[in-house]
């Protein structure tokens, strides 16, 4: 784990630090390393990934509409919007 | 009034017209507000629960009853509850009011419970002892120096002061079982798609799940009940056949498993030995169990989490909901002030382990890793049912602890959850619930039974607190 890492990790999550946070960060996120480094010592030889408590396979729903949302609803939580649409910084010039 | 009166008693209290269900609401109200220091809620619906109760006394006067119709309950902040700041702790849903009821909501309103407000957490579910909230720690009601453990603190706080008849909860990795064992409060985490997670706030999707955190393993059961259930809405709710919520009483094989005892401190050992005794004096027999891969969990469990919290978290990018930074210049500084500000640092630490479990390079070595050691530990489990119907466990290695004593030490935090993440990693139920006093904390034990189980851990907790009083042992008692 160094800056360079970090800054990766930044830059694929979209956050960023205070200078004073990132000396932080690099302590924490080493020693969790660290600490997850500790899965090494176990064999899992031909072990099957889990990826499910229960081993269910993901349902799907009958193809068949569903109850609508309420467009306007749903957008009076929304930062920005004007006409329905949702509002950004200009993406094309 | 009795604040700490169970749900058995509220129900028999309200039908009798010993008291209304306005009654009751003021009572709680003005025990909330008299206790307003311990911070246990984000938001308080006065107005909403008191229209309710008025609803419940009418539909009591017309004895259309249900099981808890009348009865206030709190909701921990993670779930969705329509028309209401719904915050996840987080200054990112500091403006977030939901649009519509979570699942466990609308099933518990169903079954006539009102909703007097909303409980304080870790910030999106993620700690061990409700300080990394945005709104401030929560205060343990039995020593007010001591947090109430996490992330369920203020749900567990709040039952524990008898500021609300029971809370709904959530736990990932322990976060329902933890601050009941720190606030000696019985809180169950049920098999994994038992109940719906729709409108709960995902943290970690293969290990989150909503449960209740009540007065006695009776209440859990009351709650469970009226909370379970398939729900189209989750893609991972469980179809199972209805199983009963208590069974009757039979003579249980308890395993007792050397990896979670074997490194207990003397004091919690003596009072777990002593909860032990009593189950054997039940008529159970405690037997020896082995699980050989315990000691992984807590780093499966970090691993695991982190990569499912970096996935679930990246949608909160300050355009359809949620915290917006102002006067972005463009797209990239949008997403990046947004999020960069709207979480706290607990949370951009674990988003940013698990971006480093995905990424190219290190995927194999954790992420698949973590996936695969997962698979042990739950044949563990597996296995060790096949010999016995119950696991007896501590729930936490010590109990509440000082506020700010392992904050700035995430390691030591981590592994503060070392006996409740490998029942959540399997997907089992796991009930916790007070087994004594230890330095006049109270000290929790936890009971894990195989999947869909819950009537084995309910019947024997119900059984337990028949028969001893640790879950009728309140804070006020502390000051006696």
């Amino acid at each position: 784990m160094d800056q360079q890492t970090i800054d990766k990790l930044l830059s694929l999550s979209r956050l960023s630090l205070l200078p004073d946070d990132r000396e932080k960060l690099l302590r924490d996120l080493s020693s969790i390393v660290g600490l997850v480094d500790f899965m090494r010592s176990i064999d899992t030889e031909g072990v099957e990934p889990l990826a499910h408590p229960l081993e269910v396979t993901q349902r799907l729903r009958p193809d068949e509409p569903d109850t609508s949302f309420d467009q306007e609803h749903y957008q009076a939580i929304a930062p920005q919007i004007r006409d329905g649409l949702y509002l950004v910084p200009r993406v094309v010039e | 009034m009795n604040p700490y009166a169970n749900v058995t008693q509220l129900r028999s209290g309200l039908d009798n017209g010993d008291f209304s269900a306005e009654e009751l609401s003021h009572f709680y109200l003005d025990r909330i507000d008299a206790e307003e220091d311990l911070n246990c809620f984000i938001t308080v619906d006065a107005e909403g629960v008191l229209e309710a109760a008025k609803r419940a006394d009418k539909a009591i006067a017309d004895k259309r009853i249900g099981p808890l119709t009348g009865i206030p309950i709190a909701h921990k902040d993670i779930f969705c509850t329509r028309g209401l700041l719904t915050s996840c702790a987080s200054r990112m849903l500091n403006n977030f009011v939901a649009p519509y009821d979570a699942t466990v909501v609308e099933r518990l309103k169903r079954a006539g419970a009102i909703t007097i407000g909303k409980t304080n957490m870790d910030e999106f579910a993620m700690g061990s002892s409700n300080e990394t909230s945005f709104y401030g720690p929560v205060k343990n009601p039995w020593d007010r120096e001591c947090v109430p453990g996490g992330s369920s603190g203020g749900s567990a706080a709040a039952v524990a002061a008898g500021l609300a008849a029971a809370c709904t909860g959530s736990d990932t990795g322990g976060s329902i079982r933890q601050p009941a064992s720190f606030c000696g409060v019985t809180g169950l985490k049920p098999t994994y798609g038992r109940v719906s997670r729709y409108g709960m706030i995902a943290f970690a999707s293969s290990l989150d799940q909503g449960g209740p955190l009540a007065r006695s393993a009776s209440d859990a059961g009351t709650l469970l009940n009226a909370m379970e259930g398939y729900d189209p809405n989750d893609s991972t709710s469980a179809i199972a056949d209805a199983t009963d919520i208590f069974s009757s009483s039979r003579a249980l094989k308890i395993g007792i498993p050397s990896q979670y005892w074997n490194d207990l401190s003397p004091s919690l050992t003596k009072v777990l030995e002593e909860a032990r005794r009593a189950l054997e004096s039940l008529g159970h027999r405690a037997v020896s169990v082995e699980l050989p891969h315990t000691n992984a969990a807590t780093a499966v469990y970090y691993v695991i989490a982190g990569a499912e919290a970096s996935t679930n978290l990246s949608r909160y990018d300050g355009i359809r909901y949620g915290h917006r930074t102002a006067s972005p210049e463009n797209l990239e500084d949008l997403y990046q002030f947004s999020r960069s500000e709207g979480f706290g640092s607990e949370v951009k630490r674990r988003i940013l382990t698990g971006t480093y479990a995905l990424s190219v390079g290190y995927y194999d070595a954790y992420y698949l890793k973590a996936q695969q050691i997962r698979r042990l530990i739950r044949q563990d489990f597996l296995d060790a049912f096949g010999e016995v119907d119950v696991i007896l466990t501590p729930v936490s290695p010590s109990t509440a602890f000082k506020r700010e004593a392992l904050i700035e030490d995430p390691i030591s935090m981590y592994q503060q959850d070392i006996y409740t993440t490998p029942a959540s990693l399997a997907g089992l139920p796991a009930l916790s619930l007070p087994c004594g006093v230890s330095d006049q904390m109270p000290v929790g034990m936890q009971f894990i039974g195989p999947h869909f189980g819950e009537s084995s851990l309910l019947t024997l907790g119900r059984e337990y607190q028949s028969e001893t009083d640790w879950h009728a042992l309140h804070p006020a008692d502390n000051h006696d």
